[in-house]
């Protein structure tokens, strides 16, 4: 039997402080260049966002500027919107956006509420998972069709049995009347509140019940062991826990809101008036540029751009409050 | 202990009862607003549901008929180049993000904009890219549709390529490395292929976003009343011309308005419910 000498001790060790042969070098010197070809091909599509970021403001902002110079701040509070006479100002379109996320907000945030309370304290476990779902991919509906839903089907009936009830109720009263005053049509700015909250509901619902599902359990059944109802224990235990993320969720959908067109487009009236009931039309930002981009010239392109420039700051700095909030949720949470 | 009849018990108890009740019919009450919008949905669309829907150009003002096969190409023609340009930009972006940006400050900033960039306003985008591409062309062109769909789409993939690859344990990672591999081939062929069904989630989530979006499309793609697949003139796409056709006046019109709001609900429905039972297969298997 021949004991072949592939493991010479000697062999090996005069190997070891050999140079590395010239094939290692080659595939070593390889590899790094793929390394750094990698890490730089990524790196540029990484920065990519940043770049269209940073083109979205300059863009808005160059192609707004004439209407900058023109009006100057003043712009942000004129109520004016004279195509002819290219006198513009942003109150109206600002009043009717804020106005209607406002509503919205209004009328989602209860519902939201009850809704991810309902699915982390009382729902049958069975049902929590086809509930949730439920919840989740009507989040993913697109907004053209709850525009759809809100022109032909909701806008009638929100004519005959809200509209009008309300306005003979309280139409009179002195304090509150002047809000339910001007035509029953089913179009205005409390319609695109509607609209919008449908729209946001399943949305803040969802962020809602993530959050209330992370609370310690610990917390919660120290409560129920001190003798607390359910109530009390979403009351004083879980909302003040998740006190952050809920108000990120509702930032996110104030976010949204703001920024929606084609739901509020079929529903607010699109009317250039500054709004002076609840029920009167208006128009948002987003619904004067989907209706007046496609024939724009001179200054009223400008002044478009100069709308959409504000929108994007409004919302930019509303989901920068959202993301803090919630930055500091994970932070608490450990994450 | 009198405690169960104690006046302060019983009325703590009626308002747990009352809170509980009301928060059940919350749920009742969001629970029928959603779902009578997807009874209406489905009920005025299958109505509009005919073979001629796909034969059919879209009509002109007046004329009776029509359908919609030249808003369903282009539709399909400007989603499928966005989700072309889309998905390696943002899985590579994500993997930066991941495996080389882990604390730095650009990376920080990075996410947080991307964050900003997801429910960034579609119709400010829109704006940006008409400035860009259509201006600075002359005309209205199915590229920059897509380019305006990309826009919102990278982020979703960037954000979820991100998370999934966080998921990803590191001693895997560390093997890798310890047989010599080098860092791209651990980030491609190592950590990217074990959250493959999260990425796939992603880009599921991602397509069904922009499947729907409207408002990017306004400015950039505009709307063509004939069949036409040159994708640098105007296109037609499904969402504008439920925009314009469920403003109008016209029945038929109206009609094919709805047999599109079905056809978008259907693609993102399918999508969003494949993705959940994706994802969910692959990490219990």
């Amino acid at each position: 039997m021949q004991v072949t000498a592939t493991m010479n001790p000697n062999q090996t060790a005069a190997n070891a402080t050999d140079q590395p042969s010239a094939s290692m070098v080659g595939v070593a010197r390889r590899q790094r260049l793929q390394d750094m070809v990698f890490h730089r091909l990524t790196q540029f599509f990484s920065l990519l966002v940043l770049v269209a970021l940073v083109g979205i403001i300059v863009s808005l902002f160059i192609n707004a500027w004439p209407t900058f110079a023109k009006f100057g701040a003043h712009f942000l509070w004129y109520v004016e919107w004279d195509i002819i006479n290219e006198e513009f100002g942003a109150a109206i379109a600002i009043a009717g956006t804020v106005m209607s996320a406002g509503l919205a907000l209004v009328l989602a945030v209860p519902l939201a509420f009850g809704i991810a309370v309902f699915l982390t304290e009382t729902c049958p476990v069975w049902l929590r998972r086809p509930l949730g779902t439920a919840i989740e991919l009507l989040a993913a509906v697109p907004s053209i069709i709850y525009g759809m839903f809100g022109l032909f089907v909701f806008a009638p009936l929100y004519a005959d049995f809200l509209q009008v009830p309300l306005q003979s109720v309280l139409g009179g009263l002195p304090l509150v009347g002047w809000l339910f005053g001007g035509a029953t049509n089913g179009l205005g700015i409390l319609a695109a509140g509607f609209i919008l909250a449908f729209m946001i509901l399943p949305f803040i619902a969802a962020v809602m019940r993530d959050v209330f599902e992370i609370t310690p359990p610990i917390l919660r059944e120290s409560a129920y062991g001190l003798g607390c109802t359910t109530w009390e224990v979403v009351r004083q235990v879980v909302l003040p826990y998740t006190q952050k993320g809920v108000i990120g969720g509702i930032m996110l959908g104030l976010g949204r809101a703001l920024g929606e067109t084609m739901a509020v487009t079929f529903v607010i009236g699109n009317a250039n008036r500054m709004p002076t009931s609840l029920f009167s039309p208006g128009t948002s930002i987003a619904s004067t540029l989907a209706n007046e981009f496609g024939e724009a010239e001179g200054l009223h392109f400008n002044t478009l751009f100069a709308l959409g420039f504000l929108l994007f700051c409004i919302t930019f700095v509303v989901l920068a409050l959202a993301k803090w909030m919630t930055v500091r949720v994970e932070k608490a949470k450990g994450t | 202990m009198q405690m169960d009849t104690s006046p302060l018990y019983r009325r703590r108890r009626r308002t747990n009862l009352m809170g509980l009740a009301l928060s059940m019919g919350a749920m009742v009450l969001g629970l029928i607003a959603l779902f009578s919008i997807l009874i209406v949905l489905f009920s005025n669309g299958l109505a509009a549901l005919e073979p001629s829907l796909f034969t059919q150009d879209t009509p002109a003002p007046g004329s009776e008929g029509g359908g919609l096969r030249n808003a369903i190409v282009g539709s399909v023609m400007i989603v499928g180049l966005a989700v072309l340009v889309s998905t390696p930009v943002g899985i590579l972006a994500g993997v930066y993000l991941s495996e080389y940006g882990d604390t730095s400050k650009t990376a920080e900033f990075t996410r947080f904009v991307t964050d900003i960039m997801l429910s960034a306003p579609s119709i400010v985008l829109g704006l940006f890219v008409y400035a860009i591409a259509v201006a600075t062309v002359g005309n209205f062109s199915g590229y920059a549709g897509s380019l305006a769909l990309s826009l919102i789409a990278i982020p979703v993939v960037m954000r979820t390529t991100e998370n999934m690859l966080r998921l990803v344990p590191g001693s895997l990672r560390e093997a890798a490395f310890a047989l010599g591999a080098p860092r791209w081939k651990v980030s491609t062929m190592v950590s990217l292929r074990a959250a493959k069904s999260g990425v796939i989630t992603g880009l599921l989530l991602a397509v069904a976003r922009i499947s729907g979006e409207t408002a990017p499309l306004l400015f950039t793609a505009l709307n063509n009343q004939f069949f036409s697949t040159n994708m640098g003139a105007p296109m037609a796409n499904l969402p504008v011309v439920i925009f314009q056709f469920a403003m109008s006046p016209y029945d038929n019109w109206i009609n094919l308005a709805w047999g599109g709001a079905l056809l978008i609900t259907l693609t993102v429905l399918v999508l969003n419910i494949l993705a959940r039972v994706f994802f969910r297969e692959k990490v219990r298997a």
